[in-house]
C-alpha cells in the first residue's frame, strides 16, 4: 500500500490543467512588465511610436543596447554607483547588526523586549516621512550631494529588520555551545567570534542578501531628495537620462534597465533559496 | 553574580552602535519633525513658532480629500495584494512540476529596483503605445486608445495595480511558507474521511491561514500606506491631483515647495495613523501569540 502523502498529492488530469492555467495567469501578471520591457528594448524607436499596437517587434534588433551606452555616457557610472552605495550600505549594516543580534539572541536584561519592539517599530516610518529632519540633518553634516546623503540615512532603516532575521537564526543554534565555550574559558566576545560567526553563516549571508537588495530598492528617494550631482546618481535615478528634452528614449530606457538589472538576476538564480527563507523568516522590506 | 553583570554589561556594548546609529537617524529626526511641525521652517534664515497654524492650514485645504484618498488607495492596494498573493501561493504549493521554477519566476518584481518596474508600467499605461490600450483595442474592448495616467480615475486603479504587483512576491512567498508549515497529517486525516481537494483547501488550509494573513495584512499596510516611488514616478499625483496621497503630499509641500513647517505638520500626521497601524500590529500579534499557548 501507498503512503497516503503520495495518494493525497496525485492529480486529476483536470486538476492538474487548473493548477497549470492558475499559474499562467498569476505568472503572466508577475512577468508582464519584464516581457513588455524586453520587447520595447528591440524596436526601433520609429516603430515603437506607430499605431497600431504590434506585440512582436518587426525586424527587432539589439541595437538599443549599443547606443544605450553613446546616449548616456555616464551609464556604466550609474550601475557602479549603485553597487558601491549598496555594498558599503550592507557592509556597515553587517558590522552593526551582527553584534546586536546577538545580543538580543543570548543575553538576559531589562529593556530587551521594549527594545526590540522600537527596532521593530522604526520600520514602520519608512524614509519617505522623515524626509525634512533628514535633509536639514544631512546639510548640517555638510554631506548633501555626496555618497554619504545615500549611506547614511540607508543604513538606519535596514537595521531594524536585519536584526529581527539574524536574531531568529542565532537563537536556533544551541545554547549549550556557547555554554561549553564559556565553561573552558573563553570571553563572551571571544565566543561569539569563534564559535557563534562560523555557525551563523549562512544567516549572515541570507541578511546581507536581503540588505543588499533593501538598500538597492530605497535609492531612489534618497537620491532623488539628496543629491543633485550626476556623477554620484545612482542607477535608479540615473535612468532619468533617457528622459530626453522632447521625448524619451524608451527603447533605450528598456535596454538599459535589462543590463542594469542583470546582475541582480543572475544572483537570485544562484541564491534563491536563501531569498525564500530571508524574505518569509523577515517578511520586511521597506 | 559578578559574571551576570559583565554579561549585561557586554550586551549593550554589543548593542550601542546599532541603537545609537538608529538614535541618530531615525529617533532624532522623529522628534524634529515635530517640533518642526510648529515652526515656518522654509529656506529662510529664520524661524518663527506659530503654533497650531500649519494644522489648522491642513484642515482648512483639501487634505480631508487626500486622507481619505490615502486610505481608500492603501485598502483596495492591500486587499488585492492579499488575494493575487494568497493564490498565487496556493497554486505553486501544489506538487505539480515545475513548480522550483516557478517560485524563482515570482520574485523578479521584489529584486528589481522599484524605480525599474515602476519605468515598465509606465510604457504599459501608455495610450498609444502601451501593452494593455494594446491588446485591449485588438480584442476589440476598447474603440480608441486609452491613456491610462492622464485621467484621473485610471491613473488611481493603475497606481494601485503597480503597487500590487511589487507587493505580490513577498505576500506569496510568505503565504507559501505558511501554507506549509501546516501539518501535513491533517491533511491525511482528512483525506482518510473522504474530503475532497477543495473541501480540504477550505476547511484546513484557508482557517490555519488567518494567523499569517493578518500579520501579512498588517506588515503590508504600512509598507502601502509609505509607498512613494509608484505614485511618484508614474503620476507625480496627478492629474490634478486625484493620485496624491499623504505621502506624495507631504513631498511636495517640504521638498517641492521648501515649506519645511507645513510639510512637518503632514509628516506629524502621518507618524500619528502609522503609529496607531503598529499599535494594531503588535496587540493582534500578542493575542495571536498568547492564543497559540492556550
Amino acid at each position: 500500500m501507498k503512503e497516503p502523502a503520495q495518494l493525497i498529492n496525485r492529480y486529476k488530469w483536470y486538476e492538474i490543467l487548473g493548477i497549470y492555467c492558475g499559474i499562467f495567469v498569476f505568472l503572466s501578471f508577475v512577468l508582464a512588465p519584464f516581457v513588455e520591457g524586453f520587447l520595447v528594448s528591440l524596436k526601433p524607436l520609429s516603430q515603437l511610436f506607430s499605431s497600431p499596437y504590434r506585440f512582436v517587434p518587426e525586424n527587432g534588433s539589439f541595437a538599443a543596447y549599443r547606443t544605450m551606452w553613446e546616449s548616456v555616457p555616464g551609464f556604466g557610472r550609474y550601475i557602479f554607483n549603485s553597487f558601491f552605495i549598496s555594498g558599503i550600505v550592507t557592509t556597515v549594516v553587517l558590522c552593526m547588526v551582527v553584534p546586536a543580534a546577538y545580543a538580543f539572541a543570548r543575553f538576559e536584561f531589562k529593556g530587551r523586549g521594549v527594545l526590540l519592539a522600537a527596532f521593530l517599530a522604526v520600520n514602520m516610518f519608512s524614509g519617505a516621512v522623515l524626509l525634512i529632519p533628514l535633509f536639514r540633518l544631512m546639510r548640517s553634516f555638510g554631506v548633501l550631494n555626496t555618497y554619504f546623503a545615500m549611506i547614511v540615512p540607508g543604513v538606519a532603516f535596514l537595521i531594524p529588520s536585519a536584526i529581527w532575521l539574524l536574531r531568529t537564526y542565532i537563537m536556533r543554534i544551541p545554547k549549550e555551545l556557547d555554554e561549553a565555550a564559556y565553561v573552558d574559558g573563553a570571553s563572551h566576545f571571544y565566543t561569539l567570534r569563534r564559535v557563534i560567526l562560523p555557525i551563523a553563516m549562512p544567516g549572515i549571508t541570507v541578511v546581507a542578501i536581503t540588505t543588499f537588495i533593501g538598500s538597492y530598492a530605497q535609492q531612489f528617494i534618497f537620491a532623488l531628495t539628496f543629491n543633485a550631482k550626476t556623477e554620484y546618481m545612482p542607477l535608479p535615478v540615473g535612468l532619468f537620462a533617457y528622459f530626453g528634452r522632447q521625448e524619451v528614449i524608451w527603447n533605450e530606457l528598456m535596454a538599459a534597465s535589462f543590463v542594469g538589472i542583470a546582475p541582480a538576476m543572475i544572483v537570485i538564480f544562484f541564491l534563491q533559496r536563501y531569498l525564500v527563507s530571508g524574505l518569509t523568516a523577515g517578511a520586511v522590506k521597506q | 553574580m559578578h559574571a551576570r553583570r559583565s554579561a549585561v554589561i557586554f550586551a549593550w556594548i554589543l548593542l550601542a552602535p546599532a541603537l545609537l546609529y538608529v538614535c541618530a537617524i531615525v529617533a532624532y529626526p522623529l522628534v524634529d519633525t515635530f517640533i518642526l511641525s510648529f515652526t515656518d521652517a522654509s529656506l529662510r534664515k529664520t524661524t518663527n513658532w506659530v503654533g497650531w497654524e500649519n494644522y489648522d492650514k491642513i484642515f482648512n485645504a483639501t487634505f480631508a480629500e487626500v486622507i481619505t484618498r490615502t486610505f481608500v488607495w492603501t485598502f483596495f492596494s492591500v486587499s488585492i495584494k492579499m488575494m493575487i498573493g494568497t493564490f498565487g501561493a496556493a497554486m505553486l504549493n501544489s506538487a505539480v512540476p515545475g513548480r522550483a521554477l516557478f517560485r524563482v519566476l515570482t520574485m523578479p518584481p521584489w529584486i528589481v529596483p522599484m524605480a525599474i518596474g515602476i519605468f515598465m508600467w509606465g510604457w504599459m499605461y501608455n495610450g498609444q503605445f502601451g501593452m494593455i490600450s494594446g491588446l485591449l483595442q485588438r480584442f476589440g474592448l476598447t474603440d480608441g486608445p486609452i491613456a491610462f495616467l492622464a485621467y484621473g480615475n485610471t491613473a488611481f486603479w493603475a497606481t494601485i495595480i503597480t503597487d500590487v504587483w511589487i507587493g505580490v512576491p513577498m505576500v506569496t512567498l510568505y503565504m507559501l511558507a505558511a501554507m506549509q508549515a501546516i501539518p501535513q497529517d491533517l491533511y491525511e486525516a482528512a483525506w482518510t474521511d473522504g474530503a475532497g481537494r477543495f473541501y480540504r483547501f477550505r476547511r484546513i488550509t484557508l482557517p490555519l491561514l488567518v494567523p499569517a494573513m493578518i500579520t501579512m495584512s498588517m506588515l503590508s499596510l504600512i509598507s502601502t500606506f509609505n509607498s512613494f516611488d509608484i505614485i511618484w514616478i508614474l503620476t507625480q499625483g496627478g492629474p490634478n491631483g486625484e493620485t496624491t496621497t499623504m505621502i506624495i503630499d507631504t513631498y511636495r509641500t517640504a521638498i517641492g515647495s521648501k515649506k519645511y513647517g507645513e510639510g512637518a505638520a503632514r509628516a506629524v500626521l502621518i507618524c500619528i495613523f502609522l503609529s496607531i497601524f503598529c499599535l494594531c500590529y503588535f496587540r493582534v500579534t500578542s493575542r495571536l501569540a498568547t492564543g497559540e499557548k492556550q
